[in-house]
């Protein structure tokens, strides 16, 4: 990685802010509840859609081939709907995919 | 609401805070391990921690700093992924001491975090700034220590153990959506459709020119926005 380091601030920075931002506005902006099942729904959703857009096909390309990664996609997703932990699934795809690339 | 279970003592809140300590130290045990796998500065990774405080948030900016992604799309992704905490702000107001100040909030403030949130919403009556000044120590301690172990631990893993953790981050986040998806049919429909358009922008030609921190926000807002006019949330939400 080579970024300097007044980028790599400036974009610590930003994250920093933006995520204050977004626990400290709101009660600053307004004093009531959202009551709009829209608006309410859509906030519930936005967390999903975003790692789900971030997961694939991202995760093709995360490891040295599509194989290895394909392998650890199924180990997580079986794992995970059996609700394992978030670190048990993680470290499962990662055993999954280091043993995946010796072979293949 | 009970105003006779106000509930103002530090301890307690220490005492609550260390199940959700526990469980971060795991987690940013993770982050900081990946962030140095991405050839991150272990400092960088304890500054997002101790400065952010937010899992998906900081793995999403983990990859778009390590891709040198624009600062406006830094905001942008941040933004949309946190904006799940005003929500919880607003609920959380409602259940905080009537009489606190503007300042103390925004201190507390800055802790809201899902798993914070849930344990300070649940307690029964109203809660004090003391209360959640110690329900915020734990986790915001352990998420920082976490952070600096992995990152520690990170640096001496050989290269082919560095490797395979490329998908670490992409574990984490199945393992988040899928038990949610399965216990939710919009939340599945949500994801599905998110997961169709993220690939359809990576593969189209034309489509695939749009650069990552977009895409990501084009088809999370599509996606939540097409879930929340199919199922609105007309009850209690969190």
């Amino acid at each position: 990685m080579n970024i300097p380091t007044s980028q790599l601030v400036l974009s610590v920075a930003i994250m920093a802010v933006v995520t204050y931002l977004t626990r400290s506005l709101p009660l600053t902006l307004f004093r009531r509840e959202i009551k709009n099942p829209y608006i309410r729904a859509f906030l519930e959703y936005i967390p999903y859609a975003v790692l789900g857009a971030m997961t694939l096909p991202d995760i093709f390309f995360s490891t040295s081939s599509i194989w290895s990664a394909l392998a650890g996609l199924t180990v997580a997703m079986i794992l995970s709907y059996r609700e394992k932990s978030l670190l048990t699934v993680a470290v499962a795809a990662c055993a999954v995919v280091f043993v995946a690339e010796r072979f293949l | 609401m009970d105003e006779s279970s106000y509930q103002n003592n530090f301890k307690q809140g220490l005492r609550d805070g260390v199940p959700i300590g526990l469980g971060y130290l795991s987690v940013s045990f993770t982050f900081g391990m990946m962030a140095v796998a991405a050839g991150m500065p272990a400092l960088c990774a304890i500054l997002i921690s101790m400065t952010t405080l937010t899992s998906a948030g900081q793995f999403a900016g983990l990859s778009m700093i390590v891709a040198s992604a624009g600062y406006l799309e830094i905001a942008l992704t941040q933004l949309v992924i946190n904006i799940r905490y005003s929500l919880m702000s607003l609920s959380l107001s409602q259940k905080l001491d009537r009489k606190l100040k503007t300042l103390p909030w925004l201190g507390i403030s800055f802790g809201i975090t899902d798993e914070i949130f849930a344990v300070a919403s649940t307690k029964s009556g109203r809660v004090g700034s003391k209360y959640m000044t110690g329900l915020i120590a734990v986790p915001y301690i352990g998420w920082a220590l976490g952070t600096a172990l992995g990152a520690l631990a990170g640096s001496f893993l050989p290269a082919m153990v560095q490797s395979a953790l490329g998908i670490a981050i992409y574990g984490m986040f199945i393992a988040i959506i899928v038990p949610a998806a399965k216990k939710s049919f919009p939340v599945f429909l949500v994801t599905a459709v998110a997961v169709i358009l993220s690939c359809l922008f990576r593969f189209v030609p034309g489509l695939n020119q749009v650069s990552g921190g977009f895409v990501i926000i084009i088809c999370s807002v599509a996606a939540a926005g097409i879930g929340s006019l199919c199922f609105p949330k007309k009850e209690e939400l969190l």
